[in-house]
Order: structure tokens, then sequence, then C-alpha cells
């Protein structure tokens, strides 16, 4: 009797940690996300979404960072996301047991943690100097290093989840190793995969870092890949550190639309995730 | 399109064998002297068996014994996994399946494989037996509709699924599930067919169900089926293999193997005194 009195004891300890836990987990979640719509939602209007970043004083949006941003994290992903998936898929199919795939995920790991900054000075050295100029193409470039390792991994990792028998059986159907991954293994993946393609993107869309380097910023609208690029974290980092409150108000502001954006695509991928899975 | 052509043509199964009860047995596969190993570690010791064209072959013998093994050398799916090897020879209508110049993919075609859990692919009803057919055979729409029918009545599953091809695989029931997969096999005309202990993840009904298509199936195919089920071996096979530590302790008619066995293991085994 004893001893189960201790076990119930120590169940509750446990259970009331866990809850602890997650408590003060969403909680400080909640109060991030409570400023944040407090701070920003008030600046939220047209105008961000079709003006200008205004020179302190007066009025202006958000759009040149917005487009900036919309644009490098289309490229980064656009280049990052079939490199890395293609990797992932080396090493969970074709070099499944070889060594040099504990090579790559070792050193896939490594660029997985690596501080962003570090990206950013890489792409500085190897782009932005010998070009002469910050641009576009050198942020997506950089925003795409930081996407290769995350779709890297999460894409070995939903492959490697995919169940023995299932290639066994495609395979026992007379599939070559080319259909068994494109057909059936990716199939089987395709939620996880797209999880980790959204990772990415909610990964990039707040790097400041890389981008400081790399595209810069820019305070008038442009679309050219090849000049400066504004970027909403660039811009949010140079306006929240400003001494101007309308600067400041528009830095919470683009900080809120990221925050709703990223949101809206996990929950959109989710859905369509799971959607397909149940048809 | 020429391989499409070919499948077509060749009468599938074969013919030379008879169905007749009795009548002339020709040997669809023969093992010779067939060795396996997982690394350094021998699961098959010198395997030699045939197995007769339109005949069901049972393989028993208790866990480990090889029997999954052998079958899994048969279609050469161990070739996915860089440290399994065969040596010996395996011959099917008298070609070595293990020679460097065999086309696996061919032969996987050739020799169907259903496996011990079900493996509905995650896509629909109608799609996980087009799928298959498909990688072969270039048919019209019209053709392979009818092709997903026949299979899907071979496998008895027809009636269960016919108003919802359209639905998800996985979202059958187990004994469905593993119809699913004997039907994916049988559409792509096969000429032999492995089943790899198909029944045990069933409950006793779907297992009477799959019993009935194996007898259905083995007028037309040339199966070999492992099983932990004495009785399941008695009922459906022609003839059974007893296997025992990577060895082939005893091959025979089945009648023969399950009342008057020449080796005393098999007499022990089959009476439930080990395995």
């Amino acid at each position: 009797m004893n001893l189960y009195k201790r076990r119930r004891v120590r169940n509750r300890i446990v259970m009331v940690l866990a809850f602890g836990a997650t408590g003060l987990g969403l909680g400080w979640l909640a109060i991030i996300l409570g400023t944040l719509v407090f701070e920003g939602a008030s600046g939220l209007s047209l105008a961000v979404f079709t003006e200008m970043t205004p020179p302190p004083g007066s009025d202006g949006g958000l759009l040149n960072p917005i487009v900036g941003s919309l644009m490098m994290t289309v490229l980064a992903v656009a280049l990052g996301t079939p490199i890395g998936i293609l990797a992932g898929t080396y090493m969970a199919e074709y070099g499944r047991f070889s060594r040099i795939t504990h090579v790559v995920r070792f050193i896939n790991d490594i660029l997985l943690s690596a501080p962003s900054i570090v990206v950013g000075l890489f792409i500085y050295e190897v782009m932005v100097a010998p070009m002469g100029h910050f641009s576009g193409l050198a942020g997506s470039v950089a925003l795409a290093v930081l996407v290769i390792p995350v779709v890297v991994r999460t894409t070995e990792d939903m492959l490697l989840l995919v169940p023995r028998e299932l290639r066994e059986a495609a395979s026992a159907l007379g599939m070559p190793p080319a259909y068994v991954i494109g057909k059936i293994a990716y199939r089987a993946a395709r939620a996880g995969i797209i999880t980790g393609v959204l990772l990415a993107i909610a990964r990039i869309s707040g790097e400041t870092a890389p981008l400081l380097f790399t595209a810069l910023n820019n305070q008038f609208f442009s679309a050219n890949l090849n000049a400066p690029l504004a970027s909403l974290p660039a811009v949010i980092f140079q306006f929240a550190l400003s001494p101007y409150h309308d600067w400041q108000k528009l830095a919470w502001t683009g900080a809120l639309i990221i925050t709703i954006a990223v949101l809206g695509l996990s929950i959109v991928a989710r859905t369509l995730a799971s959607s397909r899975k149940t048809s | 399109m020429s391989l499409a052509v070919d499948r077509n043509t060749i009468p599938v199964p074969l013919t030379q064998g008879t169905s007749a009860p009795g009548g002339a047995l020709v040997e669809k596969i023969a093992t010779r002297q067939l060795n396996f190993f997982y690394g350094a570690n021998r699961a098959l010791r010198d395997i030699t068996i045939p197995l007769y064209a339109k005949r069901v072959t049972a393989f028993i013998g208790p866990s480990g014994c090889g029997k999954s093994t052998l079958l899994r050398v048969l279609n050469r799916v161990y070739d996915l996994y860089p440290n399994q090897r065969a040596e010996g020879e395996v011959l099917l209508d008298g070609e070595n399946i293990l020679s460097p110049g065999q086309d696996v993919n061919l032969l996987r075609a050739r020799i169907g494989m259903v496996f011990q859990k079900p493996t509905p692919f995650p896509m629909s009803i109608y799609e996980n037996i087009a799928f298959g057919v498909r990688l072969y055979e270039r048919l019209s729409r019209q053709e392979l509709d009818t092709r997903v029918e026949q299979a899907l009545r071979r496998a008895a599953l027809w009636d269960e699924v016919k108003d919802k091809l359209a639905a998800n695989g996985l979202s059958l029931s187990g004994g469905q599930q593993q119809r699913l997969c004997i039907a994916r096999t049988v559409a792509v005309k096969p000429e032999v067919i492995l089943l790899d202990e198909p029944c045990s993840a069933l409950d006793p009904i779907s297992t009477a169900k799959v019993e009935e298509l194996i007898d259905e199936l083995k007028d037309d195919y040339t199966i070999a089926i492992v099983t932990h089920n004495m009785q399941q071996a008695a009922r459906v096979s022609d003839y059974t293999a007893f296997m025992y530590l990577g060895e082939m302790v005893e091959f025979g008619t089945t009648s023969k193997m399950f009342t008057t066995p020449a080796d005393r293991r098999t007499q022990d085994y089959i009476t439930g005194r080990f395995g």
C-alpha cells in the first residue's frame, strides 16, 4: 500500500511539473503574441500595404520591405527546397547504408545550428564582395543556405519513417527505385516534407542577420534583385532601434505582419496536408 | 512498349504445366545449393528445392528458420539491402535469376509478393491496383478499369469496395487491405506469387477468404506460402517444406508430410513438440 501511495504521489508530481512547464511555455507565448497584437494592430491599415517606408515624421507604409521579403523568401525557397529534398532523398534512399550519408548528416546538423550571421558573412564574402554591391540575389542565396539544412533534415527524417515494407512491396511489383521513391515514398512522406519546407519558410521569414550583409536594405521601392533590397526584418530592425515613435510603430506592425503570414501559412499547409491524407 | 506486347502475348501463366491433379509436374522455380547471408550470418544452408507450376508449396518451420528469407531470395527483394547476398542458383524456367545480368525489376514483375503486414500504397483503392499495371503495360482507360475490377474480384474484394474505388487504400480494414495487396499483385499478371505469412495479421473470416483465394489462384499461378499455422499449411498447400535452422529438413507432398513425415524433427514440429 505504501508503495502504491508513493507511486501516486510521484505520478502527481510529474503531472504537475508537466502541466506547469506547458503553462509556462504557452504563457510566454501568449504574452509575446498579446504584446505584438496590442502594439502592432493599431498600425494596421491599407496604407501599410500600399505606401513606401517614410522618412521620420511623415506617413508611410511597408510596401517596399513586404515586396522585398516576398521576393527573397520565394527565391530562397525555390533555390533551397529542391537541393534540400534531393539531398535528403539521397540520404534516406540511395545512400541509406553508405558512410557518406553519416558525414553529410553531421555537416548538415552543424549547418542547421550555425548562427545565421555566419551564413550572411559567408555570402558577403562569396557574392557581395566579388559583385561589388549588396543585392537581393545575395540575400536570397543567404536565406537559401538556411533553408537547405532544415529541408534536408525533415526530408530525410520523414522518408526514414516510411515503412520498409512499403518500399519492399513497391519493389516487389517491379518498380524501379526512382518510381518507388517518387510515387510511393514521397507520397507517404508528403505531409512531413511540406511541413519541413514550411518550417524553413518560418525560419527565414524572421532572419535579419544574414540579410544585413547581403541584401542590406532599401528605403525606396525596388524589385531589382541585382540591387539592395528592402526586407521586413531589416526594416523592423532599423525602425525598432530608431528614436522615432512612428517608425517604432511601423516596426511593431511589420512584426505582426510576419507573424500572421507565418501563422497563416502553417495553417493552410496543415489543412492541405491532412485533407490529402484522408481523401 | 514491346515489353507490354510480350507480356500480353506470352500466355501468362505458363501453359506447359498442367493443373490436372496428379498430372505431370513442371518445375517453375528450382533452387540449387542456395546459401544466403545477412552479413557474415549464414541464414540458408544449401537449399535445393523445387516449386512446381500451378501448385501451392507451403514453407513451415519455427521462427528464424529461414522461410521468409528463402521467399525473399526468390524475387531478389533482398537486393535492396547492401549487406545481404545469396550464393548458389535459383532457376526460374531454367534460367538463373541470381546471375548478375538479371534485371531485377522485370524479375519482380514476374514474381509477385504479398507481405506479412498489409502494405497498401498511400493512394486510392483504384490507383493501388492500376499503378502496378501501368508500370509494364499501356492500357486504355477502359481496359484498365476492367483489369482493376478483375483483380478486385479475384481477391474477393470487389463487392466491398466497388462503390468507393476513389477512397484511400489506407481507409480499409486490415483484412481488406491484405486482399487489396493480393489484388494488386494479381493485377500485374505475375507467374509466381510469394505469400509471406499473409494471414498473420488477419481475423479468422479474412483468413478464410484469403485461403479460398489461394485455392482459386493456383489454377493459374505457382504459389509459395510461408505460414506459422500448421492447419493452414495443411489446408492450402499441395507440397510442404519443413525448414529448421536454415536447412531444408524435409520436402514432400503435404499429405505425406502431415501424416508420415520421414524426419523426426518434422514430426516433432508438426505435432507441436517444439517451435
